[in-house]
């Protein structure tokens, strides 16, 4: 690495150009959101500049800190089913020949390639109320009825109610879960490809069953990747807006959500860049949070 | 060093007709068999790809043999998890979980098999005494030396007290110092603990200074199986020869007898010897010396019965401060290694390259091997 | 046991069990039934959607004579390509002076110059809004362009940082020793060296830019959606299989691309490990 001193026309040529364009059209744009978060809503709408914390103060009021809280809610739930679902599933593809594990770990990414908006609303089809799920249910449902009813007892089943599985939380976590979970396995993939069987080995030899080896050793091993994952999934569902606007309902309008509709229809843009600022906050406080406990916490020799 | 030579009639482990094929095509052991006696030594002893670490994995339990079965303690080993056998295993890596304090590794294989509470902490005391880890109970693994890390996987296999401990190449991590050390160690836990120990090993100095019986393998089959002076001394291979210590090989052809237990071998540059053998060899075959086993002489010695006698010319000396091997120049066409002793302080060295001196060694030292 | 002594699983051979191989299973089933089932009913001869009716192209008929949506297209390629360009070059740049020179506070600026990948992209769409709003610049293809290329720089930058951490300095100083100036010293060795990433980068800009909504969503105005802003508004209205035909389309586009990009680096890399 050279020091810039000694090359300066070219360093400047190489940097500048980039640093311009991210200044002018990325910093002075969240600037701008910045100075509007202290300013206030005029009648019609119209922004007008001011040095009030109103906004932030109204960003916890209770109906918004409901929908803060509901966020990171949604977002420890997704995170949850990620680790459940994606660990097993990353330990599967580390064990795997190694000749398979390249392509199987395709096969995971690449649903991540095909467009967040198409991956979301492919969903609607599967749990809507005429969707797949609730086909299969009520095909199920159907066949047990004539089972029943062929033995003599007509009204064990009941009628088919369908589930309620779109346009409501559950709807908006498993969307989540859908494009999130490559977050997942990527991260814990990559640690136990590092892992040294051995230790696994050992605990087997010593007298554990695979139940004991996997929560004493496996998982205490590989935490760096759960919490690598869980950070990435976390914030992203986090800061979400198309899922929770394609899938969800009433009952689960996000951070995402809320600030779009200040910038959209409710016409509030002082107090939607200060909801936006608390967003970012959050994030970044989550990643200096774990930059910190990484350091401290640097390796056990693994 | 105690050489015992006496064990328990009864073998510990049995292997028969083990054999291990992975993938389609590669067999890593071919149809081995060979008992383990109780209380014994045991090194699997073989350079890399020979089999042998597969053979103490099958024995682990890590490995499915292909065909064959493995007895311990007269249980056949089929389809029994590793975690259910009665033995215990040093992993080359050792294993030492970072993440867990040394009493806690120790202590793992006690917790995890439910031995009640109160009887752990003495055990893992008595465990870490025998290692001579007293009070390292609190330590961090990444706190410890490479040489510390061992002495704690020991510990965490022998606190439970198995029937056999098996090691993975204990030594190969080690420096030179430390692996002497630990060489003695291993030996004296061993017999003051009492129980089977079977080793895998590609470096013939750990084998035979540890163990009582060695199985030197090849390409998936044992070559010899016997005691460390016997395959020393009496190797019956030129692989065993070769692999074990250092030796000069010569080609030879066999030209008659010259009495009983006597054959005549023709050698170039040697000319006709009598060599006392007390099988039958013809045609082709090869003699082997030990190093050790040859004389270097300044002057020509008389001629005598049964000595074989050579001129030499020093090509090159290689000094190893208690001992110098010399490579010479000899009428044989091979390039002959005979080691000096450095027995006294004397500033001039005892030979140098160009040096023109004379070999002479035993007739009943030569080995007589298959080509 | 069920299976023969050779075949069972050994103890940590854990692909090979069957709960393993069920969860594995499982998991893929989750991550393709919604797109597979997608991509079928776009065939589907039938509005509804669920059972299969016949096999047909109609839909396809129907997107690609749909105006608005090939307008949307058009829209979607003149943004991508316009940006992938402007963005491969300034990110290129910006990758290569990060991996080549030491300055002072370069780990703050590091940090900065990576923050549009980290920051919520409803909380940079909004921002672009409201920066145009304030300068007073109408929304349209410029602004979304302009906004593309501001949030894909630092995806660019971070593939050639990539490239070049593989790069063998000696080669540069090797040229330099025989003469060459800095400017063909990176023209003919680094430059060269440097390709495939600039190709994988751009690539990853291309199918960023085309992929994206909510930034988008932001800063498009009336006569400037691009295909996925048309797609969702599509699905807003309902669910129809021409929006499953359109939807593939998308699929099919951005895939080949990727695969494309990866193929390239996969070649790049035995290419290298050859000279």
């Amino acid at each position: 690495m050279e020091n810039w001193r000694n090359h300066r026309l070219t360093f400047g040529i190489f940097i500048l150009p980039p640093t311009f364009w991210l200044v002018v059209f990325f910093t002075a744009p969240l600037a701008v959101v910045w100075v509007y978060s202290f300013g206030y809503r005029g009648p019609s709408g119209q922004t007008y500049l001011g040095f009030s914390l109103d906004n932030y103060v109204r960003a916890f009021d209770w109906l918004y800190l409901g929908i803060l809280l509901k966020s990171v809610w949604i977002a420890i739930v997704t995170t949850a089913i990620c680790i459940v679902m994606g660990l097993p599933l990353a330990m599967g593809i580390s064990f795997a020949p190694k000749r398979w594990r390249n392509i199987l770990l395709l096969i995971v990414i690449l649903p991540f390639w095909t467009n967040l908006l198409i991956r979301t609303y492919a969903w609607i089809a599967v749990l809507r109320t005429a969707g797949y799920v609730n086909f299969s249910l009520e095909w199920a449902h159907g066949n047990l009825d004539a089972f029943f009813t062929f033995f003599g007892m007509p009204e064990l089943m009941g009628t088919f109610e369908p589930l309620e599985i779109l346009y409501n939380q559950k709807a908006v976590v498993i969307g989540l879960v859908y494009v999130h979970l490559p977050f997942m396995v990527l991260p814990l993939y990559t640690v136990f490809e590092k892992l040294d069987r051995a230790y696994l080995e050992a605990s087997l030899d010593l007298g554990a069953s695979q139940w004991r080896t996997f929560f004493s050793v496996t998982v205490p091993l590989v935490m760096p990747g759960i919490a690598s994952g869980t950070l990435l999934v976390f914030i992203l569902s986090m800061g979400t807006f198309l899922t929770p606007d394609l899938l969800g309902g009433t009952d689960s309008v996000m951070i995402g959500n809320l600030i779009a509709q200040q910038f959209g229809p409710a016409r509030n843009w002082p107090f939607g860049s200060a909801i936006s600022f608390v967003l970012m906050y959050a994030t970044f406080l989550i990643l200096w949070a774990r930059a910190t406990f990484a350091s401290q916490k640097s390796d056990l020799g693994i | 060093m105690t050489e015992k030579t006496e064990f328990a009639a009864s073998p510990i482990i049995t292997v028969e007709n083990i054999t291990k094929v992975f993938g389609r095509t590669v067999k890593a052991v071919d149809d081995v068999s060979f008992d383990i006696m109780e209380g014994e030594f045991f090194a699997l002893l073989g350079p890399s790809g020979c089999g042998k670490t597969t053979l103490l994995r099958m024995i682990a339990g890590f490995e499915n043999p292909t065909s064959g079965r493995i007895l311990i303690d007269g249980k056949d080993m089929d389809g029994i998890e590793p975690n259910k056998r009665p033995v215990n295993m040093v992993f080359q890596s050792y294993a030492v979980f970072p993440h867990m304090n040394v009493a806690r590794n120790v202590a793992y294989g006690l917790k995890v098999t439910g031995t009640p509470e109160a009887d752990i902490g003495p055990r893992v005391e008595e465990a870490l005494s025998l290692v001579q880890l007293d009070g390292y109970g609190e330590r961090m693994p990444d706190a410890l030396s490479g040489g510390q890390r061992q002495r704690v996987a020991l510990a965490r296999a022998l606190v439970k007290r198995p029937r056999v401990l098996l090691l993975d190449e204990p030594l190969s991590a080690l420096d030179a110092k430390l692996r002497e050390l630990m060489q003695l160690e291993l030996r004296r836990l061993q017999e003051s603990v009492g129980i089977t120990f079977v080793i895998v090993t590609h470096d013939q100095d750990e084998a035979l200074s540890m163990a009582d019986r060695i199985a030197v393998m090849q390409s998936g089959v044992v070559a010899q199986l016997a005691d460390p002076s016997t395959l020393y001394e009496f190797p019956t291979s030129r692989f065993v020869a070769d692999f074990i210590g250092k030796t000069n090989l010569f080609d030879g052809k066999v030209s008659g007898t010259s009495g009983a237990g006597e054959i005549v071998v023709d050698v170039s540059g040697i000319g006709q010897t009598s060599i006392p053998f007390d099988g039958s060899a013809s045609g082709e075959i090869a003699l082997a010396v030990r190093p050790e086993k040859i004389r270097v002489l300044k002057e020509e010695p008389s001629a005598a019965e049964g000595v074989v006698t050579i001129p030499a010319t020093v090509s090159q000396v290689a000094y190893y401060g208690d001992e110098s091997h010399l490579l010479l120049d000899n009428p044989t066409g091979v390039m002959i290694t005979a080691n000096v002793p450095n027995t006294s302080r004397s500033t001039r060295p005892r030979a140098v390259e160009g040096d023109k001196l004379w070999l002479s060694w035993d007739a009943a030292d030569t080995l007589v091997l298959d080509r | 046991m069920s299976r023969r002594a050779t075949n069972r699983p050994t103890p940590l051979d854990y692909f090979r069990k069957r709960w393993m191989q069920a969860v594995i299973v499982v998991n893929f089933t989750f991550l393709y039934f919604p797109i597979v089932a997608l991509i079928a009913f776009s065939f589907n001869d039938s509005r509804r959607n669920i059972t299969w009716q016949g096999f047909t192209l109609k839909y396809y008929e129907k997107a690609f004579t749909n105006n608005s949506l090939h307008d949307a297209f058009i829209n979607s390629m003149i943004v991508a390509s316009v940006s992938t360009a402007v963005s491969t070059i300034l990110g290129t740049m910006l990758g290569i002076a990060l991996y080549r020179y030491r300055f002072p506070f370069k780990g703050a600026y590091e940090g900065w110059v990576h923050l549009p990948i980290v920051i919520p992209e409803i909380c940079m769409g909004v921002a672009m809004l409201a920066f145009f709003a304030a300068i007073q610049i109408p929304l349209g293809l410029f602004t979304i362009t302009v906004s593309h290329i501001a949030f894909t720089i630092p995806f660019v930058a971070v593939v050639i940082r990539s490239r070049m951490s593989g790069f063998d300095r000696s080669l540069e100083e090797a040229a330099r020793d025989l003469g060459a100036t800095e400017w063909q010293t990176f023209r003919d060795v680094t430059l060269p060296y440097l390709m495939p990433g600039v190709v994988a980068g751009a690539l990853l800009a291309f199918t960023l830019s085309l992929d994206d909504f909510v930034i988008t969503f932001f800063t498009s105005g009336p006569g400037s959606t691009t295909f996925p802003l048309k797609i969702y508004s599509m699905v807003r209205f309902s669910v129809t299989p021409e929006v499953n035909a359109a939807s593939t389309i998308l699929i099919v586009v951005t895939l080949t691309l990727t695969l494309f990009a990866m193929y390239i680096q996969a070649r790049s890399g035995q290419r290298s490990t050859h000279d």
